[in-house]
């Protein structure tokens, strides 16, 4: 009974407030009085060959020489210093050109039909070896995390400049009715650029990437606050919608429909977020393939089974950022560790991907915001096994897959001490370039107007690495 | 290929005697070259038409290499060759022949007859509307008087009528005072206020409530976040280990005492861009400059000190480029700027009035501080040595600095110890440890031995090892001398800068890499600007530059500043660029009003409060903001002024306002940054959750409900409710906040606990401070909330809802816990909870948070 009084009042509520506003003037505001989303979706420059994106982050910079750039050469050299001339032109962060070079323990073999030498930490990515195109030769400007961090998201070294999950959005809209557009993902550690990596920089807050948290709300105050039910939650979105429409009635105002809008969103999000974090609809056979039944992979493996559900539900850009892997001490103890959290669900991913048809429109980027040198670190002369390795931006790895790569490739080549680029040279901002090129942008017309400058996520460089499409 | 080189090969009609500068050279660079490198623009520093100049070169150095055509970048230039930027830019090239003149010239020693007459450079003129002289301009005439109240509706009506528009009514009183409450002091106005406000019927009541408000403490608050805002504010360092600045605070404190002490502007310029320089400064002049401190410091190990102090002067110099001049001076980093007159050398030359800038804490007692540590710093310092004695800090110390010092001289030879070094650099709290640990103990200062003895204490176990470290108890140390500390009173401390006693010259830098030295300047102003004169034609000083900010002859400042106080009142400013008046600019649809109100605030003592007040008591500003059907398909973006503009407030004042009308803000004015509750998990997504900045004390007392403004910042991650409300990001300057709408404000706003607790205070204060029915209620806290009664649709629509929630909640326990979390006499629990309830419907209304 009260709910059919509720409605009736309801209704007599909207006649009475439209009544009070004159007939023509209420013909203008209806007028084209349509909300313009500034999320619906945008026309890309061209037809694109990625509709999403599932950046793995390995954040800290994982090690090339252990994982995908074989260096018999270290051996060779193994303790001893290189001279001067090898190491003249070198950005180090913590140790000295004299620091000596450590040979890597690891064991290279190649794997399927490509023939991709892949190191023994990475047994399960290895199995994509045909899947996924190497890039050998990386190159960063920056050789510290934070600064690093910056260039590879937001394309230049100090703060400030929106991510690229909001370049992308900014870009394309958003494809997702219930979640929002762009996500990010955290696992390990905090990252050295914390919101820096999803941040919307000088863009408005709308593009800024939603944080899908491991513990707590999903999604920050998801939940309803306590005391409302849900049933007292969608009666307060009522009223509220009533109350709103009233007041833009009186004001005229086209902002009060899309504070509407986004009240309803809100509403949609908050069962779309419980439904989307809710893994009892997976088989169990996934749960294991992604490692999420093992204490190491659980954190990362849930993450990345998150990544393929939010692009399965529209979300345009995913960021997984899985902090780690800077390992100044102790390498080869450290190194196993971080594969273990991290190489089966990465694997599991491009299988489920690929399974269900999703990896061909949906480019997976794997990689850190450089390398690691060929020399050693060693913090502690009195520990055994102490040594690691400095930061070294010059020649790291990275792959993709999906989204109109070409699988199963390797391009560049670094020199017999991976001290350098010998070989096709990808700048970050190249990658960027590739990137948005995949989702179908022109990196050099994706431009926003800021302090007087039309600035774009590539500052000004970047080249499409045209030698890895598909 | 071949037909290009044919080109250019040497035909045997021209040989080298034969080039002669004055009848072939010249006239070649005359056609082709001066209008951008000649006497009144030198792109890129290079000038052609005098040749001593030219030999010299631009910036990246020379261009022509006398004898040696060929590697000559002039000519490879002239030639388009491959990987070189070709000139002239664009499409048209030099003709072979001319091509062929230069190069034979320079081949034979690029020889220039003496005594050669040159024309003096002159400096850069610009027609460009925001560097022109301002000149008052008088009030148009109007047509009909209706509307105007000031100057300023003069010049807004003048526009309208062209348009055959007329202004908007006069806005309702109660909408009013809401407005100006907010406009000027970021809270609404109290049931209270607004009752006084609606009795007074004498001619002034809307004048006396502007100056109520200009004089309330909460004034300064308000217009110290906009400045904030420019200043890019932050309590954390920025980049990876983002540091908590504990003293980044009590600059803040200055802002806001300025403001509402209604400092002048141009005294508030003086003092914070070189306040240290001012004869007799004190101590608060001292504080002032803490600006500059505003900038991030990259603490990263293994960074390379040069290129973070580079990039901090940078900041320095194009935020005050774009905070009081409205110019992107920042553009021109790497080369002339793209759209405006300003050069690279230009930048550079501003650029050079920080290059010599030191960072410094200083001792900036607040009221009351002195006394209590006077009586007790000497029992402080006894004890404080005695702790050092008993754990043997001296010897030890000594040792470490000694092996310091040996590494500094030895890098790479023992690794241990480079990382301790660099320790010494990056992770010095209070001071510069690297520069310490150089000066001979005997020379330094109290201040700076304890800063480096503190370093000592807590970070010896980077050279030594942490089993070492701990063996010799010094983690017990680092505790016990920083719970003394604590134990004593202390004097609040402020970031500063000053001058460096030995200054090195400032270049250019090449393409803008902080590595690569051009040619060197000398510290200037703009040279399209009006000239920087210093008397007796010394080296201008960072003080000459400040006074040169606010002298009469620069246009720009005044503009600048009037523009961004409009944008704050009506949504947008005069000039919708306010980061940029330079060529890109939008272009003013009232320049007349600009400058008419530039000149008011120049002329009259710049007083930000003078400038307010003729702006909010203008009709222009007094108009209704609802829509208006025949002006909006014309002027969409009321560029016009033909009505008010409805703002979504920020998130500092939707917080404000929560905690205002449900009783609970604190309404302490400065200190400390706050800590409010914050959501698990957000400070552990930056890496400062590995310990380095401490951990995020959620408050309990009065703490957690301070003003918005207080709320400690940290750059890395942010507080939510900030983030979500276009709060900007404290990396660089923003002279603007945007003003998004999104499903994530909606969450806040509905879910927040921070505001449930508001929803809750709120009807606890209804229901125990108004006796009645649902009626009077409902005025009350339709009176607190939005400052107006309900209407009947309003009243009959809340009604349904308040006695269906009432109804519902009557059977949920739990809900009651929570929207009833105290028992009241003589009111029900469900009734209670059904208020809270309703508190927070209003607390979500568009209407709160929205200044009308």
């Amino acid at each position: 009974m009260k709910h059919l009084i509720e409605a009736h009042l309801r209704r007599d509520f909207l006649r009475r407030s439209l009544a009070g506003i004159g007939t023509l003037a209420l013909t203008d505001l209806m007028r084209g009085a349509t909300v313009a989303d500034p999320l619906a979706p945008k026309a890309p420059h061209y037809a694109p060959k990625a509709k999403n994106v599932i950046f793995l982050f390995q954040e800290g910079a994982p090690s090339q020489m252990d994982l995908f750039d074989p260096k018999p050469g270290l051996q060779k050299w193994h303790g001893q210093s290189l001279p001067p001339s090898m190491t003249k032109d070198m950005k180090l962060a913590f140790i000295k050109p004299t620091a000596k070079i450590l040979a890597s323990p690891r064991k290279f073999a190649p794997q399927g039909q490509s023939g991709m030498l892949l190191s023994d930490l990475i047994p399960h990515t290895a199995k994509h070896a045909d899947d996924i195109c190497l890039i050998r030769s990386m190159h960063s400007e920056a050789f510290n995390h934070h600064p690093g961090q910056l260039l590879l998201f937001s394309g230049h070294m100090t703060g400030g400049r929106p991510s690229m999950g909001a370049w992308t959005t900014y870009g394309l809209g958003s494809e997702s009715k219930n979640l929002p557009a762009f996500v990010a993902l955290q696992s390990g550690p905090g990252a050295s650029a914390g919101s820096d990596l999803w941040t919307n920089g000088f863009l408005p807050s709308l593009y800024q990437g939603t944080v899908l948290r491991s513990s707590g709300d999903p999604i920050l105050y998801l939940s309803n606050a306590p005391g409302f039910s849900n049933e007292a939650q969608r009666a307060r979105l009522d009223v509220l919608k009533d109350l709103n429409t009233e007041r833009q009635n009186v004001t005229g105002d086209l902002e009060i429909a899309s504070r509407i809008h986004s009240y309803e969103l809100a509403y949609r999000m908050q069962s779309a977020g419980p439904e989307l974090t809710d893994l009892k609809a997976e088989k169990p056979e996934t749960l294991d393939m992604y490692g999420i039944n093992e204490k190491e992979s659980r954190q990362y493996g849930t993450n990345l089974l998150l990544a393929r559900r939010l692009v399965e539900r529209g979300v345009r850009f995913v960021l997984c950022v899985h902090s780690g892997w800077d390992h100044h001490s102790a390498i080869n103890g450290n190194l196993p560790k971080l594969c273990a959290q991290t190489d089966k669900p990465t694997a599991a991913l491009l299988t489920d991907l690929k399974q269900r048809g999703l990896l061909n429109d949906t480019l997976v980027v794997w990689g850190g915001e450089f390398g690691r040198t060929p020399m050693s670190e060693i913090r502690r002369p009195d520990e055994a096994d102490n040594a690691g390795r400095d930061h070294h931006p010059n020649g790291y790895s990275i792959w993709m897959a999906g989204g109109g790569v070409k699988p199963g490739m390797t391009l560049g080549a670094t020199d017999e001490l991976a001290l350098n680029i010998t070989e096709d040279r990808v700048g970050v901002h190249d990658l960027q370039a590739t990137i948005m090129h995949l989702l179908g942008m022109d990196h050099t017309k994706l431009t926003y107007r800021h302090m007087g400058r039309d600035f774009r996520l590539t500052d000004v460089h970047g080249e499409v690495v045209k030698k890895i499409l598909a | 290929m071949l037909p290009r080189l044919a080109l250019f090969a040497i035909p045997a009609a021209l040989v080298a005697q034969d080039v002669d500068f004055v009848r072939d050279v010249q006239p070649v660079l005359k056609r082709n070259c001066y209008a951008c490198h000649g006497p009144g623009m030198q792109q890129s520093g290079f000038r052609l038409d005098d040749p001593k100049a030219a030999l010299k070169g631009g910036y990246s150095g020379a261009s022509i290499v006398p004898g040696k055509a060929a590697e000559s970048p002039l000519v490879h230039r002239i030639k388009a060759e491959k990987g070189v930027p070709a000139m002239p830019p664009g499409p048209r090239r030099l003709k072979p022949e001319e091509v062929e003149i230069i190069a034979k010239w320079i081949d034979a020693g690029a020889k220039v007859p003496e005594g050669l007459a040159v024309a003096k450079a002159v400096r850069p003129k610009s027609n460009h509307w925001a560097f022109q002289p301002i000149v008052k301009p008088t009030a148009p005439a109007v047509a009909s008087e209706v509307g105007v109240r000031n100057e300023i509706d003069r010049f807004v009506i003048a526009r309208l009528e062209k348009e055959k528009l007329q202004p908007a009514p006069e806005a309702d009183k109660r909408v009013l005072l809401r407005r100006l409450s907010l406009d000027l002091t970021g809270l609404p106005p109290t049931p209270e206020e607004m009752d006084r406000y609606l009795a007074d019927t004498k001619p002034g009541a809307y004048e006396r409530q502007v100056d109520r408000l200009l004089a309330s403490p909460a004034f300064g608050e308000k217009w110290a976040r906009h400045w904030l805002d420019q200043a890019r504010y932050a309590d954390s360092d920025g980049y990876e280990k983002d540091w908590v600045r504990p003293w980044a605070w009590r600059w803040r404190n200055w802002v806001i005492d300025a403001i509402n002490q209604d400092l002048p502007f141009d005294q508030f310029t003086i003092k914070q861009i070189a306040g240290d320089l001012l004869p007799n400064a004190t101590v608060e002049d001292h504080v002032a400059t803490g600006f500059h401190r505003n900038t991030l410091t990259n603490r990263e190990g293994g960074i390379d000190d040069n290129q973070f102090r580079f990039e901090g002067t940078l900041d320095r110099s194009s935020t005050v480029g774009t905070v009081w001049l409205g110019l992107t001076v920042g553009c021109a980093q790497c080369h002339d700027h793209k759209f405006d007159p300003i050069t690279q050398k230009d930048m550079y030359s501003m650029f050079a009035f920080f290059d010599n800038v030191e960072e410094l804490n200083i001792d900036a007692p607040l009221p009351g501080e002195v006394g209590p540590w006077m009586r007790t710093h000497n029992e402080y310092r006894g004890k404080r040595e005695e702790l050092l004695k008993e754990y043997n800090v001296a010897a030890l110390q000594a040792s470490w600095e000694k092996d310091i010092l040996y590494t500094i001289a030895h890098p790479g030879e023992r690794t241990d110890w480079d990382l301790a070094w660099d320790c010494v650099n990056k992770l010095t709290a209070d001071g510069d440890g690297a520069k310490i640990v150089q000066i001979p103990l005997e020379k330094r200062t109290q201040r700076q031995k304890d800063i480096l003895t503190d370093h000592f204490v807590g970070n010896y176990h980077f050279a030594v090892g942490n089993k070492k470290w701990k063996e010799l108890k010094l983690d017990e140390l680092q505790k016990k001398l920083r719970e003394l500390k604590a134990s004593y009173p202390q004097l609040s401390q402020a970031m500063v800068i000053s001058e460096n006693d030995a200054p090195h010259p400032t270049y250019v830098r090449v393409r803008g890499d902080y590595k690569t030295n051009g040619i060197e300047v000398q510290p200037d102003a703009p040279a399209v600007l009006p000239e920087l004169k210093v008397a007796g034609g010394k080296q201008a000083t960072r003080l000459d530059f400040a006074n040169w900010l606010v002298s009469k002859e620069n246009p720009l400042t005044a503009r600048v500043t009037v523009n961004r106080i409009w944008q704050e009142l009506f949504g947008a400013g005069l000039v919708r660029t306010p980061d940029d008046f330079g060529l890109r600019s939008e272009r003013p649809v009232h320049p007349e009003l600009l400058d008419w109100l530039a000149a008011e605030f120049r002329d009259n003592g710049w007083s930000r409060k003078d400038i307010i007040r003729t702006m909010v008591l203008s009709g222009t500003y007094r108009q209704s903001s609802a829509a208006r059907p025949e002006v909006q398909q014309n002027d969409p973006n009321n560029t016009l002024l033909a009505r008010q503009n409805r703002l979504r407030l920020s998130g500092e004042a939707i917080r404000d306002a929560a905690l205002e009308v449900s009783g609970l803000l604190t309404k302490q004015v400065g200190g400390p940054s706050v800590t409010p509750p914050i959501p698990a998990g957000v400070l552990e997504s930056g890496y400062g959750s590995r310990g380095w900045n401490g951990a995020w004390q959620e408050a309990k007392g009065a703490d957690r409900y301070r003003r918005g403004l207080y709320i400690q910042f940290l750059r890395t991650t942010p507080y939510p409710l900030l983030v979500n409300f276009d709060a900007p990001k404290a990396t660089v300057t923003a002279c603007k906040r945007d003003r998004s709408n999104t499903p994530l404000q909606a969450l806040n706003l509905l879910n927040d606990p921070v505001f449930l607790e508001a929803a809750q205070a709120f009807a606890v204060n209804l229901v125990t401070e108004t006796r009645g029915d649902f009626r009077s209620r409902l005025d009350t806290a339709y009176s607190l909330a939005l400052g107006r009664k309900p209407s009947d649709a309003e009243r009959v629509r809340l009604q349904a809802y308040f006695e269906k929630q009432q109804a519902l909640l009557g059977q949920d326990e739990k809900a009651l816990a929570q929207l009833a979390p105290i028992a009241i006499e003589n009111v029900k629990p469900a009734e209670l909870a059904a208020w809270t309830a309703l508190s927070s419907v209003l607390m979500n209304l568009d209407e709160f948070i929205t200044r009308e």
